[in-house]
């Protein structure tokens, strides 16, 4: 009842092209069936990000371990809401982030959750820079 | 109390394979000869009406099971087609669809009735826990069986009850991939759904053998929940109960019916009209109505593991229900206290079903957090304190001395009538204010449509009208890929003849081949074409139109709706208004306007609508004065345009409206004839034994 060969080979690393994302711009793309959210940071959402204090989130994590270093302005995260599975909408809440329309649950602009039943920050998926401007999901 | 039969066959044949496998004995000693109490009331036929809906469902759908092709690019289509073409389709599907709302009536009436007659105390705890069983496995079918549409509500309602074994620490995770078979919901997932969906109910009617064997063995409750003592106090199954069952299940046919023929969206969520895309969350995820209350239990408890706890504990909670409850005296009849706490639970659990579906919103949190707390406190504080405390009224010495006494002082529960009556106000208020505080869209006005009501037919001429519409306006943004230009010749459609749909077919260019080349080619339309569709997939309607892709038509009217709240509908219900989605399109066709509201900002690209929920539509205003000439000469005004396509939407979302509608009538004088029948024929049997 595990997946079967052919499901885990479609599963594999998939490589996304960040050039043209422009900043404050996000896109969704599908690995293994599930939506990944790439976004481009703007300096503001950076600095919200890493203003806040970690002891105080229900998920205490700092944003640089979130975060390639080197490559802060984008984040990658898997866009599922860790409360239900809902799919979160990138650039709405109150903290600059995510906003799941299913129970109401907040994310930052890191993808920790803030606010809501989520007991989680979304997850952030193996990732790594292949180039400065393309990565490799997987 | 099912003795060995004594009885024999007359026929030869059947008593030589009598005495090799004595099939007839049993069948006359549990369905014949079985005494069954005499004061039985009718909350005891729903034993009977839960088997007649279980072989129901596994007839109904190991028919639709033929026509069915579970895979997650089919499967939408694979039901549409079922709905349209497979002939009566469309009736085995509402059977199948309302059936399984029907089984959990009757299974929610069943239990309350347990509930309420202590029918679940020694001797009968193994009977019970059987029951709890098969109300689980029913909630696992039933649940299976709503994916496999493989709609919008399909897919997201699987995604949020998966992932509520992701809860458990450690082995959480590999559950759910067990579940899905891969990394997300997806074709696997509806592979194995559709396997167990087929498989489950066969195990039900399994248990429910083993439920039926406990039965006969420690034999019926009775609304007096004395044991029968003496042959005064039972009389024979046949005719007795088998006739009062009959009467039962042909009063609840009538119920049944009612669905399928004139409510049959009623139930289910619009929602699942629109095929399952995973990138698009609804706003709204709701499950089934029957798994409400869980739901709502579910949301109330801030932590996910506890919630989840709270969920399946709530249900699990039942199997103990013999020792938690340690009265002696069985039926609440004789206990003035659990009585009235019998009636507030019922309230309790029918408010937590209401709050499921709503937002988990301010004061719907608290309500659901207090209503959790109640439900919990029934089994664990109420049921244990009451069995110390209260002092039950003497009860009879035996069944036929009930029912010479008739003991029918009813005293009316006053207490309880209070509360379930504060409880209902006060969800009409919480409504109230709600509704005020969603004031952002509009509530479509009502129409009169002539396709309304029990009666209901399409117009004709609108349907005509509408059609030339959809093909000078909306035809070239929205396909119509579910409606065959055949289906425009069709009874109970714009009532074209053959010729005419095939020259009206002939118009169109469509896409066929390869040829012997190799090549794709364009011909003519015929016939048994579909309508073609605007774009040649969801990326280029997207890339054309500004990001939003234009919706295919074919469903569009089923596929949206409003809501309506407390208390319209439950008025609903007997008005048989179904009527949302056709109001919505139409009011939405006429809602755009030029001056935005202060306090509206309106992105670049998008337009005012007052119908739109949230207002920013991506469609331009669509339709204009003048824009397209009726042959009849009806005015050339938006409000002709929007009510005539809207008539032939609601069409093409359900072509064989009118023969459900027609089939519903020969149905209710049929069942109704057959209830009154039933009823004289018990009445004569019961003569002597009342």
């Amino acid at each position: 009842m595990n997946p079967d060969a052919s499901t885990i080979a479609a599963g594999a690393p998939i490589e996304v092209d960040l050039s043209p994302i422009a900043e404050g711009q996000d896109i969704k793309v599908f690995w293994r069936g599930k939506p990944i959210y790439i976004s481009h940071r703007t300096k503001k959402q950076i600095d919200e990000a890493r203003a806040v204090n970690v002891a105080s989130l229900p998920d205490p994590q700092t944003d640089e371990a979130r975060v390639k270093s080197g490559h802060e302005q984008w984040l990658v995260v898997i866009g599922i809401c860790t409360h239900l599975g809902c799919i979160p909408i990138a650039h709405e809440g109150n903290y600059d982030g995510f906003f799941c329309p299913c129970h109401g649950s907040q994310y930052d602009s890191s993808g920790r959750i803030r606010q809501g039943p989520a007991p989680l920050n979304l997850p952030v998926p193996p990732y790594q820079f292949v180039s400065d401007t393309k990565i490799q999901i997987g | 109390m099912s003795g060995p039969s004594d009885y024999q066959p007359s026929n030869p044949a059947l008593q030589w394979i009598e005495r090799r496998l004595p099939i007839f004995g049993l069948m006359h000693s549990s369905f014949v000869a079985y005494p069954t109490p005499r004061n039985l009331n009718y909350w005891w036929t729903f034993g009977a009406i839960l088997s007649f809906m279980l072989g129901m469902q596994i007839l109904t759908g190991v028919i639709l099971a033929m026509h069915y092709t579970p895979n997650a690019d089919l499967a939408f289509k694979s039901v549409e087609l079922i709905v349209r073409d497979v002939n009566y389709g469309w009736l085995l599907r509402n059977m199948h669809a309302v059936g399984a709302s029907m089984f959990f009536v009757a299974v929610y009436v069943h239990m309350f009735r347990g509930l309420y007659y202590g029918s679940y105390k020694e001797p009968r705890e193994v009977l019970w826990i059987l029951g709890v069983i098969i109300y689980l496995l029913m909630m696992a079918t039933g649940f299976m069986g709503y994916v496999l549409p493989w709609g919008q509500m399909s897919f997201w309602g699987a995604t949020v009850i998966t992932n509520l074994f992701s809860a458990f620490p450690s082995v959480g995770e590999s559950i759910v991939t067990l579940l899905w078979g891969g990394y997300s919901v997806g074709n696997p997932t509806l592979n194995r759904f559709f396997s167990l969906h087929y498989l489950l109910p066969f195990v039900i009617a399994g248990v429910v053998v083993l439920h039926v064997w406990a039965l006969h063995v420690a034999g019926q409750n009775n609304p007096d929940g004395v044991e029968p003592k003496t042959e005064k106090d039972t009389v024979p199954f046949t005719p007795h109960a088998t006739i009062k069952d009959m009467f039962g299940v042909a009063c609840f046919m009538l119920l049944y019916a009612w669905f399928i023929f004139y409510m049959p969206n009623y139930l289910g969520d619009a929602d699942n009209y629109i095929p399952a895309n995973p990138g698009v969350t609804p706003p709204h995820i709701v499950p089934e109505w029957y798994y409400l209350p869980f739901y709502a239990i579910l949301r109330s408890i801030p932590d996910k593991l506890a919630g989840v706890i709270a969920m399946f504990g709530a249900i699990i909670i039942l199997c103990f229900l013999p020792w938690l409850d340690s009265a002696k005296t069985k039926s609440s009849k004789y206990r003035p206290l659990a009585k009235q706490f019998f009636w507030i639970f019922v309230a309790v659990c029918i408010l937590l079903g209401y709050l499921g579906a709503q937002p988990p919103e301010g004061i719907y949190v608290v309500a659901g957090r207090v209503l959790t707390f109640c439900y919990f406190a029934y089994f664990l504080i109420v049921l244990p304190l009451l069995a110390r405390i209260e002092k039950p009224r003497p009860v009879p010495n035996s069944i036929s001395d009930a029912v010479l006494a008739k003991t029918g002082s009813r005293s009316t529960p006053m207490v309880s009538t209070a509360i379930v009556l504060a409880l209902a106000g006060s969800l009409l208020a919480g409504s109230i204010d709600s509704a005020k505080a969603s004031e952002g869209s509009d509530t479509p006005p009502g129409n009169k449509w002539s396709f309304s009501g029990p009666f209901g037919t399409f117009d004709r001429a609108a349907l005509q009208r509408g059609l030339k519409v959809y093909k000078e306006v909306c035809s070239s943004c929205h396909g119509l890929s579910y409606v065959a230009f055949r289906n425009l010749a069709e009874a109970g459609g714009p009532g074209y003849s053959v010729a005419q749909a095939s020259a009206f077919a002939s118009e169109y260019k469509v896409k066929d081949g390869p040829n012997d080349a190799g090549d794709m080619f364009e011909r003519p339309g015929r016939p048994a074409d579909y309508f073609p569709s605007p774009f040649p997939n969801e990326q280029a309607a997207r890339a054309a139109n500004g990001g939003a892709a234009p919706p295919d038509l074919s469903l569009i009217t089923k596929a949206r709706s409003y809501k309506r709240g407390f208390p319209w509908f439950i008025f609903d219900l007997f008005t048989q208004y179904q009527e949302q989605g056709p109001d919505y399109v139409t009011a939405l066709l006429q809602g755009y306007e030029e001056k935005v509201p202060e306090g509206v900002t309106i992105p670049d690209g998008s337009y005012y609508n007052r119908y739109f929920p949230g207002h920013a539509i991506k469609m331009p205003k669509p339709l204009s004065d003048g824009q397209v000439t009726f042959d009849d000469g009806s005015p050339a005004t938006v409000a002709q345009y929007a009510k005539d396509v809207t008539t032939f939407l609601m069409w093409t979302a359900e072509p064989h409206m009118e023969a459900r509608k027609r089939l519903g009538f020969q149905v209710f004088v049929f069942l109704i004839i057959f209830v009154g029948l039933m009823y004289f024929t018990k009445k004569k049997v019961w003569a002597d034994s009342h």
